[in-house]
């Protein structure tokens, strides 16, 4: 909302931006519904952010609480940066997905409810004693509920489907009335499903049928109940080519271009696991570009193997979540110590041990920096959304393939998984960094370790006449890379792959928000910007003196950063962990970093951090408890967000 | 792969600068001469030439070879040597592992390429123990082992690696022992067979395991206990000074094979086998036959190729590409697009 005014609470029919959650059971859909009213959305011109959340059984017993999948966007003709807070609007396709996610619903926002699915047997499975649409306890809400399952039994009766399969269709009722609420074209949806079922037209046409009926079942309700169009107009963003895009695709594509930019052909080497796995399915398409995938015997295999295609000439890619990372621990270390160029992608979840794999966490930031054996020093890049990590994935090739150095590159659930517009780069605008691999001796001995002015050694591709050399993980001379156990050897070895990795070049911390100096700066890593960033702008409305600090490059950091934690009076680090990045400052700088963390699998709502933000400004005028009510009427402009701190005060916390 | 040109080299051109550092009278020396003898009577290219290990003694073998080598980490080597193989074809890769690295920590490693059938040649070095750990019992320490880690005598039963190898789905089965004269001739067959060709070769540990395989590898009565396998020849074993006396033959009721008093003229009567190396079923019975009151099956057991991996994946490759191009701009804006121009987003 670049210029216009905020919105006001009493005219809801063009609010800035809307939060609806699509809940039902495993089984219903609701992912698809979700990213294709995503792609109408983003169609349409809003600004948007998702968060899909879904259990981790394939198909869950049917109606029960753990089967529950839901999809929420929040999308708005203003900057949106999370999924949102709490929805306006939830769709529940039966009463578990009722009574799972009621709680998040604002008060006064409306219920959209499938009476065909409140059945007593439903309800017992919900552990409901009554039927919430019945029995009065939705009061504070709006309730619009009706019978989607009889109506798209209806609307497809013509296609003589049974009542199973006429059923599937539920979803599309659902996302043709959801369509209609917020003026959405259907064309998108009809183009999609004529393509996704091209091969069987009359579960296309059904399908359609049922999308259409949902709409006009809008139109007709709109008259009678609490149902109202809404529109929000299209966010003025930049001119330009558009998609939408998931962190997993943008980490495949990121790693595409980067192999591109080096003029490398790609060895990615992956074992399925939750939620990285979209990145292997994503490049095993993408042949042509000179990628070969592997899918390996397990975690281990996947790496090795890409270390041997590193070894041989090629980029070498492995990805994993936590569980797999520390499985291939032992074979970074071998990487690091054959100074050979190799990307790792960890798509963190909930830990530990299996933990939550469907569910997002940043709690693999220890064990991205230190968790190896030895001084194993390696670099970290966290991606803070699903477009950044397009550009992260091409600053990982580019370190690990100067630096001679594995890297590793850290996103997360939420960020793999999330779908958000990007405006599409031209790759002619990204500086190629082509590869020079060593193909003639330098001087009479061949010295394979003999570093460049980065500290990087020569990169040998077997096959290269007159260079054959060994490598290996037992130490060697800094030198020829010959066996040598000497202790003015191994000193000087953990001394240069330290030196190594400290001196590589990051570019100097940006204050996001605010500005350099002032009483609290808010740090953050990887998917919690966008409630970071709100959180930060609202407080700065209400006259708060804080800024935010967003940090890609997790080791090493930028050799500023230091002295710009220590210009601000605090420091609060919100992080969904148990407080790891903090550490990390605390003993890097000394600084008095403040942990705010959560780990229950959910991301930050903007509303907790600005709670939090708040509490260190209860000596201001007005805000004497500590607390601020928040008042969405002071929600800042985008430009507001970067102010010149004319509005700082001092905090007597 | 492109057609290997044969080039003339000599055993001194495959040797590294490096001092070999294993025991004196280790039988890894054996098998290093035998390799370096080798390579040059197959016209093998030293800078397409790699050799990769894991960890244990016989994993510093790359060292020893002026080759390029890769000693990797414990068990690991069978996906690291997949990885460099796929990412360049034309690489002539010799996998050197051992009982422990192979079977042990790697087994799962060691399934998989074999199964894959990543062409390559894998020399298994097999001394029945762990060598470089000071001496514990291996996979294939033989029952009642006694070592630091079973102080009364191991009671795991052993795998038997030839065994592992063709359950697992090798096409080449090969056996040989470090000082044996035809370890080259294994060696060389392994290498003309295009896949992952599997040799265990029986190891001297003198220091841990000293002498554990002289009941067959002695020389004296070397004819009684070794059969020699030869494709297309009769199996025939015994002293060639007193000329060959037993055979191996096929007891059809039982399903199970049986030593035979036979001659070179005899054999046919008495039923002995001839060894067909493309015969799966017979191979399981040759490296399973209990040593004692059968020979030790030597040579080349097994051998039937069929496509290798990385040829697989280079066909998989031509039909996934087939007409296609990249072009990076043209991906990175594929999907569901729309364009914004000046201040409002125009659906597209």
């Amino acid at each position: 909302m670049a210029t216009q005014a905020a919105h006001s609470p009493d005219s809801p029919q063009s609010p800035d931006a809307v939060v609806v959650r699509f809940a039902g059971d495993s089984g219903d859909g609701m992912q698809l519904t979700g990213g294709q009213f995503t792609l109408s959305t983003a169609l349409a011109g809003n600004d948007l952010a998702t968060f899909p959340d879904f259990p981790a059984e394939i198909r869950a017993p049917q109606g029960t609480l753990f089967g529950v999948s839901a999809f929420q966007i929040n999308f708005g003709s203003r900057e949106i940066s999370t999924a949102g807070d709490a929805p306006d609007v939830l769709v529940a396709m039966n009463p578990a997905a009722l009574k799972v996610n009621l709680s998040a619903l604002k008060p006064g926002g409306l219920i959209i409810a499938d009476t065909g699915e409140f059945t007593k047997r439903n309800l017992d499975k919900a552990k409901y004693e009554t039927n919430p649409l019945e029995d009065g306890s939705l009061a504070k809400y709006k309730l619009l509920a009706f019978d989607i399952s009889a109506l798209t039994i209806e609307a497809v009766k013509e296609f003589g489907l049974g009542n199973k399969d006429a059923l599937r269709s539920k979803n599309m009722w659902t996302l043709g009335l959801a369509l209609w609420m917020f003026d959405r074209s259907r064309e998108p949806i009809h183009d999609w499903l004529n393509h996704k079922f091209r091969n069987k037209p009359d579960i296309a046409k059904a399908n359609i049928a049922a999308l259409d009926a949902g709409h006009a079942y809008g139109e007709t309700a709109e008259l009678a109940g609490p149902l109202q169009q809404v529109h929000i107009p299209p966010n003025p963003t930049a001119p330009g080519l558009y998609r939408t895009i998931t962190g997993a695709e943008s980490v495949s594509l990121g790693l595409v271009a980067g192999a591109q930019l080096a003029e490398l052909p790609m060895f990615f080497g992956g074992y399925p696991i939750t939620p990285a796995s979209a990145i292997l399915h994503h490049l095993a398409r993408l042949k042509e570009y000179g990628v070969t995938t592997f899918q390996a015997e397990d975690e281990i295999a996947a790496i090795c193997a890409a270390i041997g295609a590193s070894w041989a000439g090629s980029l070498g890619v492995t990805s994993s979540s936590g569980p797999g990372i520390a499985l291939k621990g032992e074979a970074m270390g071998l990487a690091i110590m054959t100074e050979l160029p190799l990307v790792i992608v960890n798509s963190q979840r909930g830990g530990p041990s299996t933990g939550l794999p469907t569910k997002t966490e940043q709690s693999d930031l220890y064990q991205a920096i230190y968790g190896r054996n030895g001084d194993a020093p390696m670099p970290v890049i966290s991606a803070r959304s699903p477009s950044d990590a397009f550009e992260c994935a091409i600053e990982a090739v580019r370190i690990a393939v100067h630096y001679m150095t594995p890297v590793m590159l850290l996103t997360d659930g939420y960020i793999a998984n999330a779908a958000e517009p990007w405006k599409v780069p031209d790759p002619a605008s990204y500086e190629p960094f082509p590869v020079n691999f060593m193909t003639e001796r330098r001087g009479e001995q061949l010295l394979p370790y003999k570093r460049n002015e980065k500290g990087a050694r020569p990169w040998i591709k077997p096959g290269t006449p007159d260079l054959m050399h060994r490598i290996g993980g037992i130490e060697k001379h800094e030198e020829t890379g010959n066996i040598d156990y000497s202790p003015d050897n191994h000193q000087a070895m953990t001394d240069a792959r330290k030196a190594k990795i400290d001196n590589i070049a990051v570019p100097d911390q940006e204050v996001s928000v605010g500005q350099e100096g002032g009483s609290l700066a808010v740090v953050g890593w990887g998917s919690t910007y966008g409630p970071i960033h709100q959180a930060v702008n609202r407080s700065r409305a209400k006259g708060m003196d804080v800024s935010q600090i967003h940090v890609r490059n997790i080791w090493p950091l930028p050799a500023n950063l230091g002295a710009l934690l220590k210009s601000y009076d605090h420091v609060l680090v919100p992080e969904m962990n148990t407080g790891q990045f903090k550490t990390v400052l605390r003993d890097q700088y000394l600084v008095d970093a403040q942990p705010l963390t959560k780990t229950s699998g959910q991301p930050f709502q903007i509303a907790e951090l600005e709670a939090e933000i708040a509490k260190f400004f209860d000596g201001i005028e007005g805000n004497e408890g500590g607390q601020v009510p928040t008042n969405d009427d002071q929600l800042p402009t985008r430009e507001s967000g970067h102010d010149d701190g004319s509005s700082r005060r001092k905090s007597s916390h | 792969m492109n057609a290997p040109v044969k080039i003339e080299t000599t055993l001194k051109d495959w040797e590294t600068d490096q001092e070999v550092r294993w025991c004196p009278g280790c039988g890894d020396y054996a098998i290093l001469k035998a390799v370096q003898r080798t390579l040059p009577q197959l016209g093998c290219d030293p800078k397409n030439t790699v050799f990769i290990s894991g960890i244990g003694c016989s994993s510093r073998f790359p060292y020893y070879m002026e080759t390029y080598g890769f000693h990797t980490i414990h068990g690991r080597a069978p996906a690291v040597a997949t990885g460099a193989k796929l990412a360049n074809p034309d690489l002539d890769i010799w996998l050197v592992t051992g009982d422990g690295d192979g079977l042990s920590i790697g087994g799962n490693h060691m399934l998989h390429v074999l199964r894959r059938n990543v062409n390559m040649q894998i020399m298994l070095f097999n001394n029945e123990i762990y060598g470089l750990t000071k001496g514990q019992f291996s996979p294939t320490s033989r029952i009642g082992t006694r070592s630091p880690s079973t102080p009364v005598g191991s009671f795991d039963r052993p795998a038997n690696p030839a065994s592992f190898a063709l359950g697992a789905g090798a096409r080449f089965v090969g056996r040989g022992f470090d000082v044996s004269k035809n370890l080259p001739d294994v060696l060389k067959a392994a290498h003309a067979h295009k896949g992952a060709a599997f040799i265990e070769i029986f190891q001297n540990c003198i220091v841990y395991n000293k002498d554990v395989f002289e009941d067959f590898a002695a020389p004296k009565g070397a004819g009684d206990r070794q059969l020699w396998l030869e494709h297309g020849k009769p199996m025939l074993f015994g002293d060639p000074k007193t000329g060959l006396d037993k055979g191996i033959a096929l007891d059809r009721d039982g399903l199970h094979l049986t030593v035979v008093d036979a001659t070179e003229d005899s054999w046919q009567d008495a039923g002995v086998l001839v060894h067909d190396a493309t015969n799966r079923v017979i191979a399981h019975m040759l490296v399973e036959m209990p040593f004692g009151s059968f020979p030790m099956a030597l040579g080349v057991i097994y051998d039937d190729p069929r496509p290798t991996y990385e040829s697989s994946v280079a066909e998989e490759r031509e039909k996934s590409t087939a007409g296609k191009q990249a072009n990076l701009a043209k991906l990175l804006g594929s999907g569901q697009t729309w364009t914004v121009d000046g201040t409002a987003a125009d659906p597209v």
